[in-house]
Order: C-alpha cells, then sequence, then structure tokens
C-alpha cells in the first residue's frame, strides 16, 4: 500500500470516529430539550436528529469545512511540503478525538470546535511556522465564539419576552398562541430554507437567483406553518389540565412549535460541528489525492455524506441514552421557552455556518439559556458552571494544540 | 461527559420547592381545628394525637427549609432576588412554628377552655386556618409569574389572591377582638395564671393569620421591580 493510500484510509476512520463521537455526545444538548420539555419522546427525538443532522451537514456544512480545511492555514505557506499538511490534519483529527475522550472522563466541560481550531493551529505554528497561521481568519474564528452566545442570548430574551406579550401575559393565551405560534413557525421554517438554498444548493449544482431563494423560502415557510397549523387544530384542551398549572394547555400548543424548532437546531448543529470532524479529514484526501495543496480544489460531496452518517451512527449507538439523561435534567425548559432557546440558538448556529464560522453549538445553547434567564423565564440557573463552560475553551486551545503537535511529530517520524 | 455540562446549568427551580414546602406548612396548619375540637371535648388523647402529627409536619416542613438554603447558593441566577426568597422561606415556615407552639402549650399544661371561650373558638381558629390557605394559593402562583416573567395579567392575578388574604386577615383581627372581650367578662372567677394563657393561645392563634398575611406581602415584594 503506498502512503497515499493509508493517508486517506486513516483519515477517513479518524474522521467518521470525530464525526460519531459528535453524534453519541454533542447532538444530546441540543436534542435534550425537546425531550425535557416532553414535546417528543426519544424514538422520534433520534429520528428527527438523524434526519436533520443529516441535511444540515450535507446541505449546509460546506462553508464550515472548507474553513477547517484551507482556511485556517495558510496555502502558500504549505504548498512546498503538502506532506506536512497531511500529518498536521491528522494529528489534528487524533489529537481533537483523544482530548474529547480525555475531557469527558474527567467531566470537564469542552467544546469540539474548540478543540480542533486549537489543533490546527497548534500544529500549523510548530510545523509550517507562525507566519503559515492566516491569523486574521483565525480572529475573527475567536471574536465568533465570544459573539455568538451574546447574540444568541440576545435572540432569546427577545423572543420570550415576544411570546410573554403577545401570548402568555394576555386574557385569552390560548387563543393568542393560536394565532401568534404558527407566525414563529414560520419564521423558523424561512430562516431555515434560506440558508440551505444560499448555501447549501451550490455543490448539487442548482443555481438560482436571490430573488428565487427568497420566493421559495417564503413557499416552504408557508407550507411548514400549514402543516403546524394543521396539527394545532388538531389539539385537544382539556380545561383540568390547567388546575395545577394554569399554563398547561397554552404549552400544549408551543409543543407543535418546538417540534419545529427542534428541526431547525438539528439542521443548525450538522451544518456547523460536522466539519470538525469533515474539514480536515477532507483536506488530507484532496491533498493525497492531487499530491498539491490547491486553494481551489472541489472538496468531494461525499466527504460531507460520510460526515452525516458518522453523525447518524453515533447518534443511533450512543446518542439516545445521552440525549434521555439530558432531558431529563433540562425539564426547566418548558415548550415556551425552549423554543425560544432553540430558535434563537438554531438561528445564531445557521448564520455562523452560512458564513464559514465554526462556533460551538452549546455554547451558543448557553448563551440562549442565559437570554431566557434574563427575560425572568426560568427557575434557577447555575452562574458557576456557566463559569466553568466558559473557562473551558481557555483551557482547551492550548490542550488541542500540544496534543496536536505531538502527533504532528509522531506522524512524521513514522511516515518519513 | 462534556454534554451533561449543558444539563447542569439548570438548577433545581426553587419555585416548585417552595410551593413543597408551603404545602406542608399548610397541612400543618390545617391540623389546628380537629386539635382544638379535641382539646375543647377535653379528650387529651386526641389533641395529643394530633399535636404529635403537628410536630412531626413542622419537622418535616424544617427539614425542607434546611435543604432549599442548601440548594440556594449565591451563584444562583433567579428572576428574583435570593434575599428575598430565602426571607420568603422563613415566613412559610414559620407559620408551622406557631401552629406547634399553640398545640405544645395547651398539651403540656393540660389546658381546659370555659365555656364561654369554647363557643368561639372553633369559630376564630377557622378563620385564621382560612388565612394559611389563602397564602398557599398565593404560593401556587409562583410557577405561573416564572411562566409571565413576572408580569402582565398574572400580576393582577395574584394581586387579588393578596387581597383576599388581607381581608381573611382583618376579619380574624375582629374576632379576636371578640374572643378577649368574652374572656375578660369572666377573667375575674378565674385562676389568673390559666387567664395569662389563655390570652397567649388568643394571640398564638391570630399570629397564624398574621403570618399568613406576610406571606402575602414577601410575594408582593417579589413582585415589586
Amino acid at each position: 500500500m503506498d502512503h497515499a493510500t493509508i493517508y486517506i484510509l486513516l483519515a477517513g476512520v479518524l474522521g467518521l470516529f470525530m464525526a460519531w463521537g459528535i453524534g453519541a455526545n454533542d447532538v444530546a444538548n441540543a436534542m435534550g430539550t425537546p425531550i425535557g420539555a416532553k414535546a417528543l419522546t426519544i424514538k422520534q427525538a433520534v429520528i428527527i436528529a438523524a434526519i436533520f443532522e443529516f441535511a444540515g451537514a450535507f446541505l449546509a456544512g460546506g462553508q464550515v469545512t472548507s474553513t477547517i480545511r484551507k482556511g485556517i492555514i495558510d496555502s502558500g505557506a504549505a504548498a512546498q511540503s503538502p506532506e506536512l499538511l497531511i500529518f498536521g490534519m491528522l494529528a489534528s483529527l487524533i489529537a481533537a478525538g483523544l482530548w474529547l475522550v480525555i475531557a469527558s472522563r474527567a467531566g470537564w466541560p469542552v467544546s469540539t470546535t474548540h478543540t480542533i481550531v486549537g489543533a490546527i493551529v497548534g500544529f500549523a505554528i510548530v510545523g509550517l511556522g507562525v507566519d503559515a497561521v492566516s491569523w486574521g481568519k483565525v480572529g475573527k474564528i475567536v471574536m465568533s465564539w465570544v459573539v455568538s452566545p451574546v447574540l444568541s442570548g440576545a435572540l432569546a430574551f427577545f423572543l420570550l419576552r415576544s411570546v410573554q406579550k403577545l401570548i402568555l401575559n394576555t386574557d385569552d393565551p390560548i387563543k393568542n398562541a393560536k394565532k401568534y405560534v404558527p407566525i414563529y413557525i414560520f419564521a423558523t421554517g424561512f430562516m431555515i430554507s434560506l440558508v440551505t438554498l444560499f448555501k447549501g444548493l451550490k455543490h448539487i449544482g442548482l443555481h438560482l437567483s436571490t430573488a428565487q431563494n427568497y420566493s421559495i423560502a417564503v413557499v416552504s415557510g408557508l407550507v411548514i406553518m400549514g402543516v403546524g397549523m394543521f396539527y394545532i387544530s388538531k389539539l385537544k384542551f382539556d380545561p383540568s389540565d390547567d388546575k395545577e398549572f394554569h399554563f398547561a394547555n397554552v404549552e400544549k400548543i408551543f409543543s407543535i412549535l418546538m417540534v419545529v424548532t427542534a428541526c431547525a437546531i438539528a439542521f443548525a448543529h450538522g451544518s456547523n460541528d460536522v466539519a470538525n470532524a469533515v474539514g480536515p479529514m477532507a483536506a488530507v484526501i484532496s491533498i493525497a489525492n492531487e499530491g498539491v495543496v490547491t486553494q481551489k480544489s472541489v472538496m468531494p460531496v461525499w466527504i460531507l455524506f460520510v460526515g452525516g452518517i458518522g453523525i447518524v451512527l453515533g447518534l443511533a449507538m450512543y446518542g439516545k441514552k445521552v440525549i434521555a439523561t439530558v432531558g431529563n435534567n433540562i425539564t426547566e425548559l418548558t415548550p415556551s421557552r425552549g423554543f425560544a432557546c432553540l430558535l434563537a440558538a438554531s438561528t445564531t448556529v445557521v448564520i455562523a455556518s452560512g458564513t464559514g464560522l465554526p462556533i460551538s453549538t452549546t455554547h451558543t445553547l448557553v448563551g440562549a439559556v442565559l437570554g431566557i434567564g434574563l427575560a425572568r423565564g426560568i427557575g434557577a440557573l447555575n452562574l458557576s458552571v456557566v463559569g466553568t463552560i466558559f473557562m473551558s475553551w481557555i483551557i482547551t486551545l492550548p490542550a488541542g494544540a500540544l496534543l496536536s503537535i505531538f502527533f504532528f511529530y509522531f506522524f512524521k517520524g513514522i511516515f518519513s | 461527559m462534556p454534554s451533561n455540562y449543558f444539563s447542569k446549568i439548570f438548577s433545581q427551580s426553587p419555585f416548585t420547592a417552595m410551593q413543597e414546602h408551603m404545602e406542608i406548612v399548610e397541612q400543618c396548619v390545617q391540623q389546628l381545628p380537629s386539635f382544638f375540637t379535641a382539646v375543647i371535648k377535653e379528650d387529651h388523647n386526641q389533641a395529643k394525637a394530633v399535636y404529635k402529627e403537628i410536630g412531626k409536619l413542622e419537622h418535616k416542613a424544617d427539614a425542607l427549609k434546611k435543604k432549599l438554603r442548601l440548594h440556594m447558593p449565591k451563584s444562583l441566577f433567579m428572576p428574583v432576588a435570593r434575599r428575598d426568597l430565602l426571607e420568603l422561606l422563613l415566613v412559610q415556615d414559620k407559620a408551622a412554628n406557631q401552629s406547634k407552639d399553640i398545640a405544645g402549650l395547651i398539651v403540656g399544661r393540660k389546658m381546659i377552655f370555659p365555656e364561654a371561650l369554647a363557643n368561639l373558638l372553633p369559630d376564630y381558629v377557622k378563620r385564621c386556618v382560612d388565612a394559611c390557605k389563602q397564602a398557599k394559593k398565593v404560593i401556587n402562583e409562583l410557577d405561573e409569574l416564572v411562566e409571565t416573567g413576572f408580569a402582565g395579567k398574572e400580576v393582577k392575578v395574584v394581586a387579588s389572591i393578596i387581597n383576599e388574604l388581607d381581608s381573611i386577615e382583618s376579619e380574624t383581627d375582629k374576632l379576636q377582638v371578640k374572643v378577649r372581650a368574652a374572656l375578660m367578662k369572666i377573667e375575674k372567677d378565674l385562676p389568673p395564671v390559666d387567664v395569662m394563657f389563655y390570652y397567649k393561645v388568643i394571640e398564638g392563634i391570630g399570629e397564624v393569620a398574621d403570618i399568613s398575611e406576610r406571606i402575602g406581602s414577601r410575594v408582593e415584594l417579589l413582585l415589586a421591580k
């Protein structure tokens, strides 16, 4: 077997493993919310996650993948020694995978995204030189890690406030919920469709004009809204449910909305996080195939496909259990709060995916939850845990970097 | 597992626990009417049995109060000030303590009420217990308040429940005046020490209504921005 084949095999296996890990662990944070709110059963959540994670990865995952693949490292610097780039990307995959396993065992909160970016920057500095890193791009990525939780927090805050104002704090919450919830459903469907159209259909070979994109997004938003309204009309309200908690029946309407936003967050997660696994893998495969580093090389679509499959496998084999655990712990996110949280987070993540910025879905969700808390909508939030989560990436970056430097020399020693 | 960190952000809602606590407190206070029935019938065994039950419930409320306090660290981010919530909890707990004190005093001294008092006491006790029941209604609205972000229509609902509570409390004040007047009429013919303790019991019962009213005003404080 020649080296190129070994590289491709290694990259494929490692990439698949990373995607598997993301499916097993990461998806639960997004999909636990509808479980906690009892809007979906575990089985339904897993099916929705499988479909929409895959669709997100496949249709809208290209942009972030290309950032990880060739945006962080300046390709000019690696042009003379394509092998070094291969070693580095393989090292990054192993480093990130290993760090995630270690951190998970120790109970530290880590982000896949931060680990992989840290790993790539780490090996690039040591293996290719400080100048090889596109610091402008890295700066933008790090900025996005600060901006994304804040943005999604602000969105969640205003979404929940609007729900309180338009529905919950009125004389007839059920009537108003029936009136306004379809609008939220439309907004969710429109947003997801638009990003898919703008970013996803290019590599499938469909080219549409801006006006066409908008009109298709409006139509599909309306279709999703129609389906939602159909299910809302089928809901049965039982006044005796309101005895213990007066908003029990209103929350039923929000459950429908929550199903839609659960699809959205799964899609968003797939579009952003699959790149962590697939980006380095794609880099290795394209260099190994062509023998040179080119900025223009087109990524084969099947690589995104592999990433999507990996996530679904992880989800099916292990993710179910994690989703159940997480869901049981976050019952505080009732459908009206949970939807605000999910819609805010998925909007933020999808926007980031569209601009090719790798961000952490979990951190974005944390930001959204804090936004809900600021709107006085949640019983109690543990701020010390929030602190730990945000502190963790300060440790994660150097940890990913050091591990990838170690594996970089390891591969260099073996193969050359 | 990294994913569990997401769920760890959510602390157990203190409001649900506050409601549980109030539920037990109200159960405890709710024993007073049957306790007084037994005392007035001079059925000391029955009175002792009810007193025991009151003590058990008071203890349960106490344990829950301690647990709740431990679960409210400073790093908790809540829609209301932590101090206000802890003070509300303290007032809730006092209602149970007060019931136990009254019952304990009566059982300890094996008190027997003269007929003039025995005729008036049940109504007075019942109204004071009603005040506590109304206070529980206020606490039961806490989760609805969280749902609506402590604003809007729900605030009006809670305000009207508190108004009702206030009027029950002023009724008990009037009843107290009546009971005292009845005791004053006959106090010359009774052993002075007994009379002293009758007054103490009458005041103690009224205190249950006062505490209940204070629960309402504590919740009003939560509503104020």
